[in-house]
Formats: C-alpha cells, structure tokens, sequence
C-alpha cells in the first residue's frame, strides 16, 4: 500500500488494518462489521483478511458489545468495537459509565481498559430519528473517559491509531457528514495523533474560534469570509481531543485576541462551549484580556429534528459568520 | 414457604390448528394452514373467503404503496425508508386480530400494519420526506409512532398492557419486532415483566432471517426464538409469517388472550424480509441470489392470492381494480404530501413540542432562530425562502384521505 489521498472512511480503514497488522491483540467487535464492512464500510474488507475471529459480527446488543469489551480487555485483549451510530450508543450507557470508565478505580490500577469504542455521530447527511444526534457531552461528562472527535481523513487515522494504542478507554466519535466528504494524504504505517493536542488551523490574532468535528470545515469558510469582507486576523482552532481538552492552545489564542466564539453541533445547553468558557473564566490572566463577551454558535435545544429541517438546526456557514461578525465588533 | 408449582403455560397452538415442519430451524415444526400454491392444508377454511380477501386487499394496498415509496426514494422525493416487502402476511394477519381498543406498538418496518389501522398515506410520505408532522398522532387512535432503536419499544407495549389491567380495560396490546430484536437486553426485560405481571402483551416477532447483515444463525443459537416464552411463563408459538390464515389464527387467539387476562404471547413469524434493510443498505453484499429467488416462491401474496383464486372468492379483474384503486389512492396521498413540502413549511416548528410550555429560554431561542432564517430556504425540499405566517396549518394533515369505494380502509378508524 503507498500513502495517497483518502477519504475519511479510508482512513480510518488504514489505521484499524495497520493496527490489527501491528498487534494481534487488536479485534474489531459489532453489528454488521464483518461481511458487510459495516453500513458505513469503515471495516470493509477487515473480515476477510483478519478472519472472523478477529472481526466479529456480533449480536445486536450494544450493551453487550461494549459489556463483552471490558470482559475483553481483562482478558488481554484490545477490543476495538463499533457501535453503529451513537444514537443507539445510549443502550451501552450503562456498560460504558458504570463499569468501563471505573474499571481502573475499583481496582486501584489493577486492571487497565484499552477499549475503543467507535461511533458516527452528528447529523447533516439526511438520515432518520437517532442517526444524527451529538452527544458527546454524555460522555465528557464521565470522569476516566477519553473523548475524541477527529474532523478529517489526517487527524481520523492518527487518532485512531492512537486511541487503540492508548491504555485508556476511549470514545471515538466520527463525524458522518464529512466521512466521504474530502480526501487528505495520509501516510503508510504513520504515526498516532497524540491525544490531548489541539490544532491551530488558522492563524490570527482578532477572534479566536474554537471548535471540532464536522463544524471545523464551515468555520473555516465563515472565517474566510470574515477575513475578505473585513481583513480581521480570524483563528481556527480545532480541539480533536474534548477530554482531556488541550487547555493550552485555547488559552494562549484567547489572551492573544481578547475574543472568543465556540461552534459545536450539539444543543446549546450542556454543550461543551459552556466548560469552555467556564475554563478562560478560570484564568485571571485570560479573562481580564477580554474584549468580547465569550460567544457560541450551537445546535438549538430541541431534538434533532427529521431531514427537512435538519438546515434549520445545525449551525451553518451564515450563523457563524455573523456570529464572528457580532463578536468582533462589540 | 412452601411454593405451590409453577402452572404450565396453556397450549400454545390453537386447537385443531395444522403444523408443518419449520422452513428454517431443523427440527422444529410451525403452525401452518395453506401451502405455497395455496391449498389448505387440513380441515375447513379457519375464516370467511370474504375476510381473506379483504385482508388481501390490505397486503396488496401495501406492497402497492412500498412499492411506490421505494421509487419515490430513488428519485430523490423521499429520505431513507425500511420497506415491509415480503412480510405483508406477518403484518396484516397480526394487525387485524386486533381491535381499534388494543395497542399497536410497532418498530419501524410496519408500514402495513399502519396503513391497516388507518394512517393515511399523505402523514406516511411526510415523514419520509423529513417532516415531523407525518408522525402526528390522533388523539383517539391507539397506534403508537415508528420506534428506530431497536427493541425499546417492547417495554412500552408492557406499560401499555399494565395501564389497561389497572383501568380494567379489556384491551391488549402488540408489540412489533424482529430476530435481531431479540438479542437486545430490553426485549428479555420486557418479556420477563410481562410474565411476572401476567400483561396482556402480543410479543409478535417478524423472524425475517436478517438484522440487516447479520442471518438469524449468527444472532441467536438454532432454536426457535419462541421458545424462550417458555422460561417467562407464558406460551410461545412458531407459525408460518407468510401464511395469512396461520398467522391471523394465532394471533387472534393471542389477542383474545391478551384482552381476558390470560397473559402474554410470544408469537414467532417466520417470514423473509425480501427487499433492502432500509433504502440505504444492500443487500448482494451480504445474500445470494438462489436465497432470495427460494423465499421468492412462498410469497405471502401469490400464496394468498392462489388460496382465494382455488376457492372462487378472487379473480384477475378483481385484481386489477384493486390495483387501479390503490394507484389512484397514491396519487391523491402523493399529490398531497408534495403539497405541503411546497407550502412554505415552518422551520421553527421544531421548537414547538420539546416541552408542553416553552420555557421562556426556549423562547427566545426561537426568536433568535426567526430571525437567523428569515428570507432563507432552510427546509429541504422548500421551493421558496421561508418566511414568517406563511406556512399550512398542521391540523389539515389529519385529515383522512378521500373516499374510495374500491380502495380497502383500515380496520381501526
């Protein structure tokens, strides 16, 4: 294989092979993984090379899926399981909060959980009831989880790879919407991503917005927009990693452009802007460089709603734009 | 303290009822009335040719309407859909052992028992096309909306069942899953209170062999799904899904059960889900041919189709003025539907049901929304931008589709 322009898909595909190639204790558990490569072909052709031993079609039970990793992990292995979107993954709440995430404190170290735990999220390609939603705040909110969010083919495979390397359970959300949106290169057998590290996509030093996922590429058309239109120095910063966040790159950007808005696709309340901003709020040094009242653009705090309106509720290119427009003039 | 044994559960194939051996667990047998070219397999007719031939209407009417929406998909008019092709026997013959009084619970591929209880097609194809107000329930109807996570809705044909105990209701109600289903830890939880309360619940499983890829023999061990009433204490029963009579025996019997406090039924439906999972899956990745081509020849249509042409009660041209019917029924529904998307639809409806009062921060969260949408075309399929006042009042949806004397109405409404 020689490294080239992939998709998202794609990618995640060549970190899972790489991996499973690396270390025979990598598995791949879940609905439809196997012989259909599942429904969004992220495992396609997995089964066949690795055998079904290791690529398993497994019953339709998320609670179990998640339940039989931990069991997994104990018993020396490093499951990688799917759940098939994460609007079902709420069947495996009670696997993931109770008993994945605690393992390492009830046993005061004595058992690690390297369990990965994948998942589309997000909404955007007109799908049906629960196959859109962002909840990736149910699981930021579970102390000894890691929660990631990759927002493109590069950072896909090097978070991957560094999530099924990690000793850590974590929660890998892909954003469906951009699964086969673009193409970036990616490398043969690269490394890890590492987990934890922002990305300063942008450079500027007026407005700083931070954000993830999917929403990463309309905040980089709204902050083109915003430079033409106005010449303001707009950065874009891209967290990859929501727990642990990296604090670091925010809180340099933020004290650097006194501004700050926060673009997520999930609802409004609870939303991660909030622990955001509760953070520079934190910050003495950060907080009285303030220049702008700390601003969001997110989802608005009603149920995903079916496709003919999905436009209406996801924040879109328009609402960010105005929303850096209102955030670098007040 | 001593325990008085346990009752066995009552016989749970209606007496007199033929059995046949089981198409796909070796060794197993099902309940089974007519045969693949559609001769009666034992005794007297179990129903009036009169009643099969309209439940046959039904099937046709929902094979018809599938049919049509699975083009609609693939010309871009609709979103993605679950068609019920293959399993109309399973699902007309469950549905009309009920009463308008008895619960339907369904999943999400049960366009034929909502099109028999009475759902218009016009609320059908809106919520295929994204909208909200196709799910919109009539007050008076006991049908509950399509349930996507799988199995949940078990547990809700449960409190069903107990609330009409409590009221002293003689209602039951039906529960509509499949094989995969049943490998999800609520479906147990479900059954097991029904059995411990004694709940006047039909378990009514479509076993159609596939959880999208997965074939029943991967999902649970080879034998039959049914039996495991036998450990939640009530009766379990394996019938042939695409054989109408058999299942509408069963299931009346069920049913009858359900509403005079016999309790629960698990009722296992051994059908084939011939088409898609949903429009966005395909199925040559997973299935061959010769399989499809085998379930091909026991169709629940042809054989119904073939019983009542043997017996005089069905003819070609009855044939093609239900098919004219139904068409021109779907031209209304779809005229309709496509109406509506081009009405100017509110976007902001979506604020409107979150809570019974909108809290005052919901509230102004619309306004802000209001205003972000103004001029703008923000609902798919919309002709033109939004704006405010413009949109068609909601309640018309409810409204029944029009009088056809040839078309075939739901048993409920």
């Amino acid at each position: 294989m020689s490294g080239n322009s992939v998709t998202m898909v794609e990618a995640l595909n060549r970190a899972l092979a790489e991996e499973m190639e690396r270390d025979p204790r990598v598995m791949i558990l879940g609905e439809d993984v196997g012989v259909d490569g599942g429904v969004f072909r992220v495992t396609k052709g997995l089964q066949d090379r690795f055998g079904k031993d290791r690529v398993v079609d497994s019953p339709l039970a998320e609670a179990c899926i998640v339940g039989a990793s931990v069991g997994l992990a104990i018993g020396g292995m490093r499951p990688v399981c799917e759940m098939q979107f994460s609007g079902f993954m709420n069947f495996a709440y009670g696997q993931i909060q109770p008993h994945m995430s605690r393992f390492l404190g009830r046993t005061r170290g004595g058992r690690r959980m390297p369990v990965v735990v994948r998942a589309p999220s997000g909404g955007g390609i007109r799908a049906l009831e629960h196959h859109c939603e962002s909840e990736e705040m149910s699981y930021v909110s579970v102390p000894g989880l890691v929660v990631l969010m990759p927002s493109g083919p590069r950072t896909a495979y090097g978070l991957l790879k560094a999530a099924i390397r990690s000793e850590e359970p974590v929660i890998f959300f892909e954003p469906k919407s951009i699964y086969r949106a673009f193409r970036e290169e990616i490398p043969v057998d690269g490394d890890p991503y590492p987990i934890g590290k922002a990305e300063v996509l942008v450079r500027g030093n007026d407005v700083t917005v931070v954000t993830w996922g999917a929403m990463v590429r309309k905040c980089r058309e709204a902050a083109e927009r915003v430079a033409a239109s106005t010449g303001a120095g707009v950065e874009v910063i891209d967290l990859l990693t929501l727990k642990p966040m990296d604090p670091e790159a925010v809180m340099e950007s933020v004290k650097r452009t006194g501004r700050c808005v926060v673009v997520h696709e999930a609802p409004r309340t609870g939303g991660f802007a909030g622990e955001i901003f509760a953070r520079i709020n934190e910050r003495e040094d950060v907080f009285y460089g303030l220049r702008a009242p700390l601003a969001r653009v997110a989802a608005y705090d009603v149920p995903y709603p079916l496709f003919a309106r999905e436009n209406a509720y996801l924040p879109d290119t328009d609402r960010i734009e105005a929303q850096i427009l209102r955030t670098l003039n007040a | 303290m001593a325990k008085t044994p346990a009752k066995k559960p009552p016989a749970p194939v209606p007496p007199g009822a033929p059995v046949a051996p089981c198409s796909t667990y070796a060794g197993a047998s099902m309940v089974r009335f007519v045969d693949e070219a559609g001769n009666l397999l034992a005794g007297e007719a179990p129903f009036p040719d009169e009643r099969v031939a309209e439940l046959y209407r039904h099937m046709v009417r929902a094979r018809r309407f599938d049919a049509r929406m699975l083009k609609l998909q693939r010309q871009g008019r609709i979103g993605t859909f679950a068609p019920c092709f293959g399993q109309e026997a399973a699902q007309v013959g469950s549905i009309a052992a009920c009463t308008p009084k008895d619960w339907f619970v369904p999943s999400f591929r049960e366009l034929a028992c909502a099109l028999y209880r009475g759902a218009p097609m016009r609320n059908v194809l809106l919520y295929g096309m994204g909208l909200e107000e196709g799910s919109a329930a009539p007050p008076d109807a006991r049908d509950l909306p399509i349930s996507i996570p799988v199995g949940g809705q078990s547990s809700h044909a449960v409190g069903l069942a107990w609330a009409m105990k409590l009221r002293g209701e003689r209602a039951g109600a039906i529960v509509y899953f499949g094989d995969g289903a049943t490998s999800e830890g609520i479906v147990h939880e479900a059954m097991n209170f029904a059995g411990v309360m004694k709940l006047g619940v039909v378990f009514l499983c479509q076993n159609n062999q596939w959880a999208i890829s997965t074939p029943r023999v991967h999902q649970a061990s080879d034998r039959p799904l049914a039996e495991r009433a036998a450990a939640y204490g009530f009766p379990g029963v394996v019938v042939d899904g695409n054989d109408l009579l058999a299942v509408l025996s069963v299931c009346t019997e069920a049913m009858e059960r359900a509403r005079s406090g016999g309790g629960a039924t698990f009722v296992e439906c051994i059908t084939y889900r011939r088409g898609v999972h949903t429009t966005a899956d395909d199925p040559r990745v997973y299935r061959g041919e010769e399989e499809e081509k085998a379930w091909e020849s026991r169709d629940p249509l042809d054989r119904t189709r073939r019983y009542l042409e043997k017996r005089g009660a069905w003819d070609a041209a009855r044939e093609r003025a239900l098919e004219e019917a139904v068409d021109a029924e779907m031209q209304v529904e779809i005229q309709a539907a496509e109406d509506y998307r081009a009405s100017s639809v509110n976007p902001l409806e979506m604020f409107d049901y979150v809570y019974v009062s909108m809290p005052p921060y919901l509230k102004a969260q619309r306004d802000e929304a209001e205003e972000a949408f103004r001029g703008r075309n923000v609902v798919v399929g919309a002709s033109a931008p939004w704006v405010p006042g413009g949109a068609a009042a909601v309640g018309q949806l409810e409204e029944a589709p029009p009088e056809d004397a040839a078309a075939p109405k739901g048993g409920a409404r």
